[in-house]
C-alpha cells in the first residue's frame, strides 16, 4: 500500500523483477482493495438487512410454509392472505388509524408549542423568560417513565383513561423543540428584524409571515423526528389504552403476539404494515434526517 | 400602524414614516412594553401549561409519593413512613439486581452498536458505485420500531418454528428467550441491531463533515486504513462518539418495549431491568409508593446524563465546531 514512501521498497522490487508497469501495479492493489470492500459491504447489508427481508417473505408464505424446513427464502407463489387476516381479525386497520391519529395530533401541537415558545424566548422581551427558559430546559432531564406513575393517575382523574386526549394531550410540548426553535430564531439578522418593526409588523405577523417561512426545512426535520418518536412510543400507550378502539399499532403488534403460531404469518404481515408508514416517510423525507441529525441533539 | 407597503425584505433604508412610527414608540414605551410582555407569556403558555400539568407537577408528586407506604389492602390509608421506604427499596436486593441487570445491558448494547456503526459508516463512507444502496440497507433499520423488531425477532427465536432457533440447532423447549444465560443477551442483539440505522445515520453525517482534503492528505501520506482511522477519523468524530454514548445510555436505560414483547422479565427475573421492574411494581403489583422510589432513581440517574450531554452539546455548538 503506503510502501513507497521509503524509498526503494520490496514492492518496487517486486514491480521491476515481474516487469509491470508501476501504473498497473498499483491499480491490481486498488482492484483488491476495492473488492474486499465490497465484500465486506455486501457481508454486512445481508446482515442487517436479513431479518427484514425474511419478515416481509413470512408475510407472503402460509404458516406451514413458514415451518417447512430447509426454510423457504423466496416467496415463488406470494399469498396475501395474511395481510387480509391482519386487518379482518386482528383490528391492523384500526390500529394503524389510531397511531396515526396520534402522531399527527402530537407533530402538529409539538411545532406549533414549540414554534410559539421558541420565538417568545429568542425575541420577545418579558420579565420572567430568563427563570421560564431555565425550566423548559430543566423538562430535557425528566424522562417520560420517571413520571408515568402520578402521570397515569392525573389522566384517570381527568376522566382522559383508554382516549386519544390521553395518548396525545401529555406530548403536547416538547423542550428539544423549544430550544431548536429558539436557536434558529436568534440567529436571524437584526436588521431583517428591525426592517420588519419599521414596516409595522407585530411579533405575531412577524412569525408567520418571516420566522416561519424562513425555517421551513429546520421545522420539516423536527416534525420528521418529532413523528418517528410518536409512532414508535410503547410504554405510555400499554399504560393509558386498555380497548381496541384506542390502542396504537405497537400495542396491537402484542396484541398480534397471541394469535398464535398457527396464524405466525399474520403476525409478520402486522409488523411489516407496522413499519410500512415509517419507511415510506423516510425514504421520502431522507435529506432532512440526515440533516436533522446533521444538526445535532434532535434525539431528546 | 401602516401597513407593509411591497415586499417585506425591500425595506432597507427606513422610510419617512419610519421616524413618525419611532416616536409614537417612545411615547407608548411603557404600555408597549407591557404589551410586548403580555404576548411573550401568551407565546409560551401553551408549553408550559403541558410542562406544568405532564411534567413538573408529576415529578414532584412522584417524590412525595416514595414518603408514603402503599397499603396492603386498597381500602385503607396510604402512611406517611418519611425516608424509610426509599432507604428500604434502594438497599433491597430485588432493587440491587435490577440495577445491576441494567448497567449489563448497558454494556453489552453500547460499545458494540456504537463500534458497529462507525465501521458501517467509515465502510459506506466512499463516493464508489452502488454506495447508495448499501447506505440506505444499513440506515434501513431506523424504520423499525422497537415493538417491531423485537415481535421480528421473538418470531424467529421461537422454539418451534423460528428461523434462528434452527439454525441454532433448537427444536422446541424454552428457546433462547428462555434461557436464563441468554436471554438478556438476546434482548441486546435485537437493540443493538434495531438502533444500528440511527447509528449509521448519526457517523455518516459526522464523517460528511470531516474536510476531504485531511483524508486525502492522510491517503497520500501513505498511512494504513487502521492508522488512518485512529489519528484522523476518530478525533473529529469524538464529539459524536460521546453524543452516542451518552444517548446510548439513556435509551438503554429507558428499554421497556423490547424486555415486554421479548421475555417479560424472565426468566426467573433474568431481564428484569429496573424500567420494567418499576412498570411490574406499579401496574401489576399496584405498589405505586416502591415504584415512585424507583421512579426517582431513575430521574436521577437519567437527569445527570443529559445535564452532562447537554453541557458538552452546548459548549461545542456555541464555542467549537
Amino acid at each position: 500500500m503506503g510502501t513507497e514512501a521509503y524509498g526503494i521498497s520490496t514492492g518496487k522490487l517486486l514491480a521491476a523483477q515481474v516487469e509491470l508497469p508501476r501504473r498497473h501495479r498499483h491499480s491490481v492493489a486498488l482492484a483488491v482493495k476495492h473488492s474486499l470492500r465490497y465484500l465486506l459491504l455486501t457481508v454486512m447489508a445481508v446482515v442487517v438487512l436479513f431479518p427484514i427481508y425474511i419478515t416481509v417473505v413470512n408475510s407472503l408464505l402460509s404458516a406451514s410454509q413458514i415451518a417447512h424446513r430447509p426454510p423457504i427464502f423466496f416467496p415463488l407463489h406470494p399469498d396475501w392472505g395474511a395481510y387480509a387476516t391482519a386487518f379482518r381479525e386482528a383490528y391492523l386497520g384500526i390500529y394503524l388509524r389510531n397511531s396515526m391519529i396520534v402522531a399527527v395530533g402530537i407533530v402538529v401541537g409539538q411545532v406549533a408549542t414549540a414554534l410559539l415558545a421558541g420565538y417568545a424566548f429568542a425575541l420577545v422581551r418579558f420579565r420572567l423568560k430568563p427563570l421560564l427558559f431555565t425550566l423548559t430546559l430543566a423538562t430535557l432531564m425528566v424522562p417520560m417513565e420517571a413520571t408515568i406513575i402520578p402521570n397515569h393517575q392525573t389522566i384517570v382523574t381527568f376522566g382522559w383513561f383508554n382516549s386519544y386526549e390521553a395518548l396525545i394531550i401529555p406530548f403536547l410540548a416538547s423542550g428539544i423543540g423549544i430550544f431548536l426553535f429558539r436557536q434558529v430564531f436568534l440567529q436571524l439578522p437584526k436588521d431583517l428584524i428591525e426592517a420588519a418593526r419599521l414596516e409595522g409588523y407585530g411579533h405575531w405577523r412577524f412569525l408567520w409571515k418571516v420566522g416561519i417561512p424562513l425555517n421551513r426545512p429546520l421545522i420539516g426535520a423536527f416534525a420528521l423526528f418529532s413523528f418517528l418518536g410518536a409512532w414508535n412510543q410503547y410504554l405510555w400507550p400499554l399504560v393509558v389504552t386498555q380497548t381496541n378502539s384506542v390502542r396504537t399499532v405497537q400495542i396491537g403488534l402484542d396484541q398480534l403476539e397471541s394469535v398464535g403460531i398457527d396464524h405466525i404469518n399474520v403476525i409478520f404481515a402486522g409488523t411489516v404494515l407496522a413499519a410500512l408508514p415509517i419507511f415510506i416517510l423516510l425514504v421520502v423525507f431522507q435529506k432532512q434526517l440526515v440533516r436533522g441529525l446533521g444538526t445535532g441533539a434532535l434525539k431528546g | 400602524m401602516t401597513p407593509a407597503a411591497g415586499p417585506f425584505l425591500e425595506a432597507q433604508a427606513p422610510s419617512p414614516d419610519a421616524a413618525r412610527v419611532k416616536g409614537l414608540i417612545a411615547h407608548a414605551g411603557t404600555r408597549r412594553r407591557r404589551l410586548e410582555a403580555a404576548t411573550g407569556y401568551l407565546m409560551i403558555l401553551p408549553a408550559l401549561a403541558v410542562f406544568g400539568v405532564f411534567v413538573f407537577y408529576p415529578l414532584a408528586r412522584a417524590i412525595w409519593e416514595g414518603f408514603y407506604e402503599t397499603p396492603p389492602f386498597p381500602t385503607e390509608p396510604s402512611r406517611f413512613v418519611g425516608g424509610h421506604q426509599y432507604a428500604s427499596v434502594i438497599t433491597s436486593s430485588a432493587f440491587l439486581e435490577s440495577l445491576w441487570r441494567t448497567v449489563l445491558y448497558v454494556v453489552m448494547t453500547v460499545p458494540i452498536g456504537i463500534v458497529l456503526g462507525v465501521a458501517l459508516a467509515i465502510l459506506a463512507n466512499r463516493k464508489i458505485r452502488g454506495i447508495r444502496i448499501y447506505q440506505t440497507i444499513f440506515a434501513s433499520t431506523i424504520a423499525t420500531s422497537t415493538a417491531v423488531a423485537s415481535v421480528i425477532f421473538f418470531t424467529l427465536l421461537n422454539p418451534e418454528v423460528g428461523l434462528f432457533s434452527y439454525w441454532l440447532g433448537i427444536h422446541g423447549g424454552t428457546g433462547v428467550l428462555g434461557s436464563p444465560t441468554l436471554a438478556l443477551p438476546a434482548v441486546a442483539v435485537v437493540s443493538i441491531w434495531q438502533n444500528l440505522g440511527f447509528t449509521f445515520i448519526l457517523f455518516s453525517a459526522a464523517l460528511l463533515a470531516v474536510p476531504e482534503e485531511l483524508m486525502e492528505a492522510a491517503r497520500i501520506d501513505g498511512a494504513s486504513t487502521w492508522l488512518r482511522v485512529r489519528q484522523v477519523i476518530m478525533p473529529l468524530l469524538s464529539p459524536t462518539l460521546f453524543f452516542a454514548t451518552v444517548i446510548g445510555i439513556i435509551g438503554a436505560f429507558q428499554a421497556f418495549g423490547q424486555i415486554d414483547l421479548l421475555t417479560k422479565g424472565g426468566p426467573a427475573n433474568h431481564t428484569m431491568v429496573l424500567i420494567y421492574y418499576l412498570y411490574e411494581t406499579a401496574f401489576v403489583n399496584d405498589n405505586p409508593g416502591i415504584a415512585s422510589v424507583m421512579s426517582v432513581v431513575l430521574f436521577a440517574i437519567l437527569g445527570i446524563l443529559t445535564y452532562v450531554q447537554f453541557r458538552v452539546v452546548q459548549r461545542r455548538v456555541f464555542y467549537g465546531n
